[in-house]
């Protein structure tokens, strides 16, 4: 396992009290494999990543739990530590490739930034890696765009170039936090493709999150579904297309309007809307919206057992053990 | 079925989030206090006996029931003149001393102060008006209406604001103004109220006509415009309100700029004229007895630090209140 | 490229006319003000108010009056004041630049240098205690009329602790030329390069601080921690940078209008002969000509400092540069 993350809890201080933003989320990555988190916004898929790579800088944040990458704890590692992980060995490609990169270097610079801080190589070598890279992206005229500034490359160009600076030092654990929702689809593809050539040359383990399952279905070998900050699911790509077990998931599915067949008369969408984490429902977090919610849904379920785990009473989750 | 949430309005929750900034609160009272000592400013004078602006060169002050003359020979050095008497620290009796023609300087200070801040007030007001005028005119209309004014506004602003408003201070000055049946009298604060009020004009219309332009281009104000709303009427009703915001947070900080500016002009002379006086003036009084006497230039720069200080705190509490991610700046002398 | 340098040139010459225009208006137009009264200064005598009338052409339309003045100043150089009799404006105000030159020179480096400090400082430390008191000191600084803080400064320098070894060394006001007395010139100016600094340390320091914490909150910046980029390294290469760009613009417009004779309290107060100075001397005499000649290099300065900017902002953002 490359990484474990155990009972991963993070909240926030507030005027109105503590704010609970993921719970108890727990999972594994194996090394070289890609796990999909899918969710909505607010479901905590990017929080819980944010958290593996020591991002959260609010002084009011309280992390707790395990995470562990090669067996080394990253909860309460020193900052000076952990920043010879980040961008070395845990790399980390954002959403908005438009405001992601410094607009006052080029990106020739930003990159070889990175290589310079990690690894003892000279500038020139340095700019020859990145030239290199981002021949490997597909960017045409590297030697050429390393000279360009940020604001002078289109979308999915700044995004390759946002791939090719978190390539550079060859990490063994790359998370892309919805990278290509910002895209438009015929670049999406692109991108998606770019992504999967890469995990089979370098062997990184990537983490990928999206609020859309059908990205999921061509690359991911492992899905996590996660709603209101916790884990509702988790099955194999395959098994989870197959036989969703969460309602929440089938939702999910059935709202994706179907390729064949005859056409709905409405798309079908899930009633209500994800709950305010200042004011969660009791026990199930879905149940308000859930169309099977039965009385034990007032109880908070925890995940059944692996290969395809499922936080629902109707898959036999047991009960929890401690009450909040 | 999850319990709807009614949130409060924009200005109770910008109200209710001033309420918890103690530090502008602090700040605001401050200058509340400062305004209510300066408009006590005739009852201070009638306790104490003095006027301000009378000249007593020969008054004669009791301390601790000795009786002693305002203007003193001095007893060291060259007998070069009077000096007017230092401070008593006893209120009501000299307090700050006296200047140069035997004046109770803490008499002065208050009806300056008064003067001062009535000036400021105004001027800010008049700024505001005619800044939020123009700045409506032209970012609504665009076009040749826009690039006048901008052109003027341009013009205006070029001027480095310190010499614009002493070029037009001299000129008012030494004559006032009388157009047609209106005749301003030199000595007349409306004249200072003026000249500020007017420099100021192309700092604020920027911003308003800035913000005029976006909401020009924002969905409801299309939509008006399709409904075929007047456009006096598009502009009161559906422009304006939401321009409010950034014209009531520039309401402390034009009142801070304002009071440096007219206290500048008036220590060059050509704001306030005698025998009205503001802090600015005393200042300049209080030049030639500097190293004697400290505290009649003193005593007016601390009432003018606190209330700038104080104006610019409260300044930035509103402007955090309001809209915490606004960009306008600060002001400067 | 040469477009777009030529319509800069036409709008700063429109921009000046526009000024010279307006100069003449106030001082030649204002309604209820007989200007030969007003050039020739006050007690001038009826044959004089004459000549200055014929001089200037008062009774000619106000175009030619208009062009007449602007040959005096531009063209012949020979327009002279009224009040030191035959003394001539141009040459006596360009004598007064150095002066003014040197004090903002001065006092630009000092100020530059510590805002950079304090703003940095107080957005490394943000709500920390050490922020809050920067930005208190700062706001006091703007707070202050620069005026009154020279006179403060006098008292404490010259009179109160003169004897002291603080401030033994500072020589009574005035200016010493750099080429004749560079010691002099040097001590002579230290408190008036620290009094003009202090409200622009206490503005830009408060300026380049919110600046600073803004640009921290941007997507870029938490890539930069992403890369694993040590927290000095982003404030001062990504975040600094960044707020750079509009410090450096704000810088030119003070610095321009310094020179172009907005340090005048600042020189009155400390006796330097300044256009500045000069400005407010003329003043007291009703000093018409000089005036006039001092605003309206003044408000070139402006224009020019605009230009400049404008020229630094390309160079600085390459977000404005054309690809």
């Amino acid at each position: 396992m490359i990484l474990s993350v155990k009972d991963l809890s993070v909240s926030f201080r507030t005027e109105t009290g503590l704010v609970r933003v993921l719970d108890d989320v727990s999972f594994d990555v194996a090394e070289g494999e890609l796990l999909g988190i899918v969710g909505e916004s607010g479901s905590g898929k990017t929080m819980t990543v944010l958290a593996v790579m020591g991002l959260i800088t609010d002084p009011n944040a309280v992390i707790k739990g395990s995470i562990l990458y090669r067996g080394r704890e990253l909860v309460g590692m020193k900052g000076r530590e952990m920043r010879k992980l980040r961008g070395r060995e845990i790399a980390m490609i954002f959403q908005d490739p438009m405001t992601a990169l410094t607009p006052v270097y080029t990106i020739g610079w930003q990159i070889a930034e990175q290589i310079l801080t990690h690894q003892k190589v000279s500038k020139a070598q340095a700019w020859h890696r990145a030239i290199e890279l981002l021949a490997e992206v597909g960017i045409p005229k590297p030697e050429e765009a390393v000279h360009r500034y940020p604001h002078q490359l289109s979308g999915g160009m700044r995004q390759r170039a946002v791939i090719a600076m978190a390539l550079t030092c060859n990490p063994a654990l790359l998370v892309a936090d919805e990278p290509t929702t910002a895209l438009d689809v015929t670049v999406q593809a692109q991108i998606l493709d770019l992504l999967r050539k890469l995990q089979e040359t370098h062997g990184s383990a990537i983490i990928f999150i999206t609020h859309d399952l059908g990205v999921m279905a061509e690359l991911a070998d492992r899905i996590m579904v996660m709603y209101a900050g916790r884990v509702v699911e988790r099955a194999t790509r395959d098994a989870l297309f197959a036989d969703p077990q969460h309602p929440y998931t089938v939702a999910l599915l059935n709202s994706i309007p179907p390729l064949e067949g005859p056409r709905p008369h409405r798309l079908q969408t899930i009633a209500g809307s994800p709950p305010s984490l200042l004011n969660l429902p009791q026990g199930c977090a879905f149940g308000p919206r859930c169309p099977r919610r039965f009385d034990a849904c007032a109880a908070k379920p925890a995940l059944t057992l692996p290969p395809h785990e499922t936080a629902c009473f109707l898959t036999g989750a047991p009960m929890p053990a401690v009450t909040e | 079925m999850q319990p709807v949430t009614v949130s409060r309005g924009p200005w109770a929750t910008a109200f209710h989030r001033l309420g918890r900034d103690r530090t502008a609160l602090v700040a605001l009272a401050v200058f509340l206090l400062i305004v209510i000592a300066c408009l006590s400013s005739p009852v201070y004078a009638w306790w104490a006996g003095v006027d301000p602006f009378k000249s007593t060169l020969d008054a004669v002050v009791t301390i601790d029931g000795v009786k002693q003359p305002v203007m003193e020979l001095p007893t060291t050095g060259l007998a070069l003149g009077y000096t007017p008497i230092g401070p008593t620290w006893r209120l009501g009796n000299y307090f700050l001393g006296a200047d140069n023609q035997g004046r109770d300087v803490m008499a002065r200070l208050l009806y300056g102060g008064m003067n001062s801040i009535v000036i400021a007030g105004a001027a800010t007001a008049f700024t505001l008006i005619f800044a939020t005028f123009f700045g409506l005119l032209a970012g609504f209309f665009g076009g040749i209406v826009d690039i006048v004014i901008s052109r003027i506004l341009d013009v205006l602003w070029a001027f480095p604001v310190y010499l614009l408003a002493i070029s037009l201070s001299i000129v008012l000055m030494t004559q006032g103004i009388s157009i047609g049946p209106f005749a301003i009298d030199s000595g007349s604060l409306l004249l200072p109220i003026f000249i500020i009020g007017v420099i100021y004009i192309p700092y604020v219309a920027r911003p308003v006509r800035g913000q005029v332009m976006s909401l020009r281009q924002s969905d409801f104000v299309m939509a008006a415009i399709g409904l075929g709303a007047p456009s006096g009427r598009i502009m009161v009703k559906d422009i304006l309100p939401n321009v409010s915001t950034t014209l009531i947070v520039f309401i402390p900080i034009m009142m801070a700029l304002n009071m440096l500016t007219e206290s500048a002009l008036s220590f060059l002379s050509i704001g306030v004229q005698p025998p009205a006086a503001s802090w600015g003036t005393i200042i300049q009084d209080g030049q030639t007895l500097l190293y004697t006497r400290p505290w009649v230039a003193l005593a007016p720069g601390f009432m003018i630090v606190i209330s700038v200080l104080s104006l610019n705190v409260f300044g930035d509490g509103l402007r955090d209140a309001l809209d915490p991610r606004s960009k306008i700046k600060l002001g400067r002398g | 490229m040469i477009y777009a340098i030529l319509q800069r040139l036409a709008q700063m010459i429109f921009v000046m006319f526009g000024i010279s225009v307006l100069v003449f208006l106030i001082f030649f137009g204002t309604p209820g003000v007989d200007p030969a009264a007003r050039i020739a200064g006050r007690n001038a005598s009826p044959e004089v108010l004459q000549a200055v009338r014929v001089s200037f052409g008062f009774d000619q339309p106000f175009y030619v009056q208009y062009l007449t003045m602007m040959k005096k100043i531009f063209i012949s150089g020979d327009l002279t004041s009224f009040v030191n009799r035959g003394w001539k404006v141009v040459p006596a105000v360009l004598d007064t630049i150095p002066v003014t030159l040197s004090l903002v020179l001065g006092a630009a480096v000092l100020w530059v240098v510590f805002s950079l400090i304090i703003g940095v400082t107080a957005a490394a430390f943000r709500d920390r205690w050490i922020d809050k008191t920067l930005m208190i000191i700062g706001l006091i600084g703007v707070s202050m009329p620069v005026y009154w803080l020279g006179e403060v400064m006098n008292l404490i320098t010259q009179s109160r602790f003169h004897d002291t070894w603080l401030f033994s060394w500072v020589p009574p006001l005035g200016y010493k030329n750099l080429s004749d007395d560079p010691k002099g010139w040097f001590l002579t100016l230290v408190i008036p390069w620290i009094t003009l600094s202090i409200l622009y340390i206490g503005l830009y320091g408060r300026v380049l601080r919110a600046s600073i914490t803004e640009a921290l909150q941007e997507d870029y910046i938490r890539t930069a921690r992403a890369k694993g980029l040590s927290e000095t390294r982003i404030l001062l290469r990504h975040a600094l940078r960044t707020s750079l760009i509009a410090f450096v613009t704000l810088f030119g417009l003070d610095f321009g209008a310094l020179v172009g004779g907005s340090a005048l309290l600042t020189e009155v107060v400390f006796g330097l002969q300044g256009v500045g100075k000069l400005t407010f001397d003329a003043l007291q005499n009703l000093d018409l000509p000089v005036i006039m000649t001092t605003v309206l290099y003044a408000s070139f300065f402006v224009v020019l400092a605009n230009a400049v900017v404008d020229v630094v902002y390309i160079l600085l953002d390459p977000r404005v540069r054309t690809s």
